[in-house]
C-alpha cells in the first residue's frame, strides 16, 4: 500500500485552498502523501503541492483532461490505483469532487465517505466524522473496503506548511475521447470579488429583518469591508434578494467561517443548523427573543439599519 | 418519454434530532420527501406537462413507512409508483444498487433525483445509479431542456454555473432552486389513492461501509446579549470584534 492520495481542486490552474488543507490533514495522518493533478499544462503547479506535504506529484496531462468530466477521470485514476496502489485517496467535497469519487467508488464497487470533517486513518482502515442532518447530528463511518475513499468538506482543516520532495511522477495516460460523455458546453463564473461562502474566513448574512435590497446592500458593505463573503437565510433567498447559491442552512450550505455575523436572522433551526459550528457568531435583531441570540457570541438587539452602518465607521477607526 | 424519479423519505427539516439507545429516534418526527428530491418530483411532472414526458413513475427504496412519500408524489401528479423495501441502514451502495434494479426494469428515458439528501448529506446514490446502469449523469441541475436524444442541463457549480449536454437516458440530479414544488391538490391527493404501486424487495447488496456511531455535537452557549441605543450597541459590536475576534478590516 503507497500511502495517501489527494486529487488536486483546479480549474483552469486556479488551485482551491481546500486542496492545501488536505494535503496538510493527510501528513498529519503520517502516511506518505501524494497530490494526483489531471488537466492541461499543469505540471507547473507541482512545486505547490511540494510546500504542503507532498513526497509525490502525480501529474496526467492530456486534451481530455483540460475540463473535469467523470468518464475520463474516472478511467485514468482506476488505473493509476491498480497501477500504484494507494491506501486512501481524497477528494474535495466539492461540484466536481463528489461527482469524481462517487462514480468512482461505484466502479470500484466501494464504499465512500463523502462531506467528512474528521479524518482517521491507520493500517489500512478509514474511520471518518460526517456531520449529518446539516450539523444537527454527528456520526462516525468506517469505509471497509480498499482503497479508502472519502470527500472532505472546505475549511475545516488548518493549511500547515510542510516542506516536502514533491517528485513529479508522470502515470500514461489511461483516458481518450471515447470515455467522456459529458460535454461542457459553458462554464461561466460568478462574478463576485467576494470569497466562496464555504471558503471565507468571515460570512455576513442578511435575513428577513433586512426588508429588501437596500438592507442587504448594507450586509453586503459590511462583508466588503471585513473581505467577506455574504450569505442569506432562507427568507431572504426566497425573497428573491440573494441567489439560492448563497443560502445557508438545511437546504443551502453549511459553513464554519471564522466569524458568522446574522444580521436580521431570527434563527430557524434550518438556518442554525447551518452555521453553528462557526467559531464566532455575532447577531444582530430587533426581537430580543430571537433563536439566534441562543447561539451568538455576542448579539445586539437593536435594527440592523442603524447597526451596520455605525459598526462600519467604528471598525474604519 | 418515461421519466423515473427517485424520492427518499426524510426527517422534516425543522427536526430537532434527539439520540436514544446510541441512534437516531424518530419518534413524534413529521416525515416528508426529501426537498430536493420533490423539486426532482415537481421537475419531472412539469416536463409532462410540456409533452417531453408521457409517463411518470417515482421510485423510493425504504420502510413500508416510505409508502407515504410515494402517495404524496402521486399526489403532486406522478402517474404510479414502486416502493423498494430495503433496511433503513442500508449505505449508499447498497440503496444504488437496490434503486437501480428496480430503475432497469423500467428502462427509462431519463431518471430524477435530488442531488444530495437533507438527512445523511450524502450527494452519492444518484452518480452511483448511473454507474450501474451505465448511464451518463449530470448532478446539481438548475434547468433542463431536452430535444434530439440529448439532456441540456445547467446546473449550480462551485463558483459559477455550468451548462452541461448529455445523450438520454441520463441520470440527472437537482438542486432544490430548480423549481417550487406545487402543493397536492385535495383531487390530486384523491386521485393519489387510486394510483397502482408496485413493491417489491430490495436486490441483495452487502453495506460498504460501517456505522461506528451517532452524536450530538455541543451545544453552543449563549454568550453576551447587550439591549441599548443602536449606536451604543454598535460601538461595544465593533470593539468585540477587533478585540475578542481580531477580525481585519480593509
Amino acid at each position: 500500500m503507497a500511502g495517501t492520495w489527494v486529487f488536486v481542486e483546479q480549474r483552469d490552474g486556479n488551485i482551491r485552498k481546500v486542496t492545501y488543507e488536505m494535503l496538510s490533514q493527510a501528513k498529519k495522518l503520517g502516511d506518505e502523501v501524494s497530490a494526483v493533478v489531471f488537466g492541461k499544462g499543469v505540471e507547473a503547479l507541482a512545486p505547490e503541492f511540494a510546500k504542503f506535504g507532498a513526497e509525490k506529484v502525480y501529474v496526467v496531462e492530456d486534451d481530455v483532461f483540460a475540463a473535469y468530466n467523470t468518464g475520463a477521470y474516472v478511467a485514468q485514476i482506476i488505473a493509476m490505483i491498480n497501477e500504484f496502489k494507494p491506501n486512501a485517496v481524497f477528494f474535495a467535497h466539492s461540484f466536481n469532487g463528489r461527482d469524481f469519487a462517487s462514480r468512482l467508488a461505484q466502479k470500484l464497487d466501494i464504499g465512500l465517505a463523502t462531506d467528512a470533517i474528521g479524518v482517521e486513518l491507520s493500517a489500512g482502515k478509514g474511520v471518518f466524522t460526517r456531520s449529518i442532518y446539516a450539523g444537527k447530528v454527528l456520526t462516525k463511518v468506517e469505509i471497509t473496503t480498499s482503497p479508502v475513499l472519502a470527500t472532505i468538506r472546505p475549511g475545516v482543516f488548518e493549511v500547515a506548511d510542510g516542506a516536502a520532495a514533491g517528485a513529479v511522477v508522470k502515470p500514461a495516460v489511461a483516458a481518450a475521447a471515447g470515455d467522456v460523455y459529458q460535454t461542457v458546453k459553458s462554464f461561466v463564473a460568478t462574478v463576485s470579488a467576494r470569497p466562496e461562502l464555504n471558503e471565507a474566513a468571515v460570512v455576513v448574512s442578511g435575513g428577513r429583518g433586512c426588508k429588501g435590497p437596500e438592507g442587504i446592500a448594507l450586509v453586503e458593505q459590511l462583508a466588503d469591508m471585513l473581505g467577506a463573503a455574504v450569505g442569506g437565510s432562507r427568507a431572504s433567498i426566497d425573497s428573491g434578494w440573494l441567489g439560492h447559491e448563497l443560502q445557508v442552512g438545511q437546504t443551502g450550505k453549511v459553513v464554519n467561517p471564522n466569524l458568522y455575523i446574522a444580521a436580521g436572522i431570527s434563527g430557524a433551526i434550518q438556518h442554525l443548523a447551518g452555521m453553528s459550528s462557526s467559531k464566532f457568531i455575532a447577531a444582530i435583531n430587533t426581537d430580543t427573543e430571537a433563536p439566534i441570540f441562543n447561539v451568538s457570541d455576542y448579539g445586539v438587539v437593536a435594527d440592523l439599519f442603524k447597526v451596520i452602518p455605525t459598526l462600519m465607521s467604528e471598525l474604519k477607526k | 418519454m418515461k421519466v423515473v424519479v427517485c424520492v427518499k423519505q426524510t426527517f422534516d427539516t425543522e427536526a430537532k434530532i434527539e439520540l436514544k439507545d446510541g441512534k437516531i429516534s424518530d419518534a413524534g418526527i413529521n416525515l416528508i420527501i426529501n426537498p430536493y428530491d420533490e423539486v426532482a418530483v415537481e421537475g419531472a411532472i412539469q416536463l409532462k406537462e410540456k409533452g417531453v414526458a408521457t409517463e411518470v413513475v417515482v421510485i423510493s427504496a425504504g420502510a413500508d413507512k416510505a409508502m407515504d412519500a410515494i402517495r404524496t408524489a402521486l399526489a403532486m401528479g406522478a402517474d404510479r409508483g414502486i416502493l423498494v423495501t430495503q433496511d433503513t441502514a442500508a449505505d449508499e451502495y447498497a440503496r444504488a444498487v437496490a434503486l437501480a434494479a428496480a430503475i432497469k426494469g423500467e428502462n427509462p428515458d431519463l431518471v430524477l433525483a435530488g442531488h444530495v439528501a437533507a438527512d445523511d448529506g450524502a450527494s452519492q446514490v444518484p452518480t452511483r445509479i448511473a454507474e450501474i446502469l451505465g448511464l451518463p449523469h449530470v448532478n446539481v441541475i438548475t434547468a433542463i431542456e431536452i430535444a434530439g436524444g440529448k439532456a441540456t442541463c445547467t446546473s449550480e457549480a462551485d463558483g459559477g454555473t455550468q451548462v452541461t449536454e448529455v445523450a438520454v437516458p441520463a441520470v440527472i440530479s437537482s438542486q432544490v432552486s430548480w423549481n417550487e414544488p406545487r402543493y397536492p391538490s385535495m383531487k390530486g391527493i384523491m386521485a393519489a389513492k387510486k394510483k397502482p404501486v408496485a413493491t417489491v424487495a430490495a436486490a441483495a447488496a452487502e453495506n460498504k461501509t460501517k456505522i461506528i456511531e451517532f452524536s450530538l455535537p455541543p451545544a453552543k452557549q449563549a454568550g453576551i446579549k447587550l439591549e441599548d441605543e443602536p449606536e451604543v450597541v454598535a460601538t461595544k459590536l465593533a470593539d468585540w470584534m477587533k478585540n475578542t475576534v481580531k477580525v481585519e478590516v480593509k
